[in-house]
């Protein structure tokens, strides 16, 4: 199942396709849309796209990790990390199932 | 942010389209990288991060206020890795 890997090219040729933009628009647009939420994310303000997923940060505090071939003990700092919750609309799509039965996903 | 603001943001920077064009192109966008996992592709985007899926095993639950066994099947879920980039400037370029 699957195996083929779908870049930036492939989504500004399915925006130009579908909406009437020349090829370089299309792209510029694409990179909007991904700058806008790369840069909403960095502010820390979390991302909702309905019936996709949301996107949100989280803080991480300071704790004790270890190589693990060495054993040796090193701190890892304290940090933000990108979190991404799927919704129940995708998740059903993903396994099949019919989207427009699922309920109460924002 | 949700979409409707996205689409609100995008749509200020190029006031030569119309609001529902920036609808579209939000949607295909995001119906597109949908399409690449439903079909178990990966859908990647440098700087950003990447969406794959995830194939979850058959196993054995069980009902927890029965204690009753039910057999559940193989599920796939969508799963996102963040990309370096997008990593990096979430912690001012400290951590790689």
């Amino acid at each position: 199942m699957g195996g083929k890997t779908v870049t930036r090219a492939d989504l500004c040729e399915a925006v130009y396709q579908k909406v009437g933009l020349s090829r370089s628009e299309s792209a510029e647009l694409v990179e909007s849309v991904l700058r806008e939420i790369a840069d909403c994310l960095v502010t820390g303000e979390t991302v909702k796209l309905s019936s996709f997923g949301t996107f949100s940060v989280r803080s991480k505090t300071e704790r004790i990790g270890r190589n693990p071939k060495t054993g040796e003990e090193v701190p890892i700092l304290p940090r933000r990390v990108l979190v991404f919750k799927p919704s129940n609309v995708l998740k059903t799509e993903i396994n099949g199932g019919d989207a427009s039965s699922v309920q109460g996903d924002d | 942010m949700i979409k409707s603001e996205l689409v609100a943001r995008i749509a200020a920077q190029n006031p030569h389209l119309y609001q529902r064009d920036i609808e579209n192109i939000v949607n295909t966008i995001l119906g597109t990288v949908v399409d690449a996992m439903k079909s178990g592709d990966r859908v990647e985007l440098r700087g950003f991060g990447a969406f794959s899926v995830k194939s979850r095993p058959a196993r054995t639950g069980r009902n927890p206020r029965t204690g009753e066994k039910v057999p559940v099947s193989e599920k796939f879920v969508p799963f996102f890795k963040t990309g370096k980039e997008m990593r990096e400037r979430l912690n001012d370029g400290k951590v790689s």
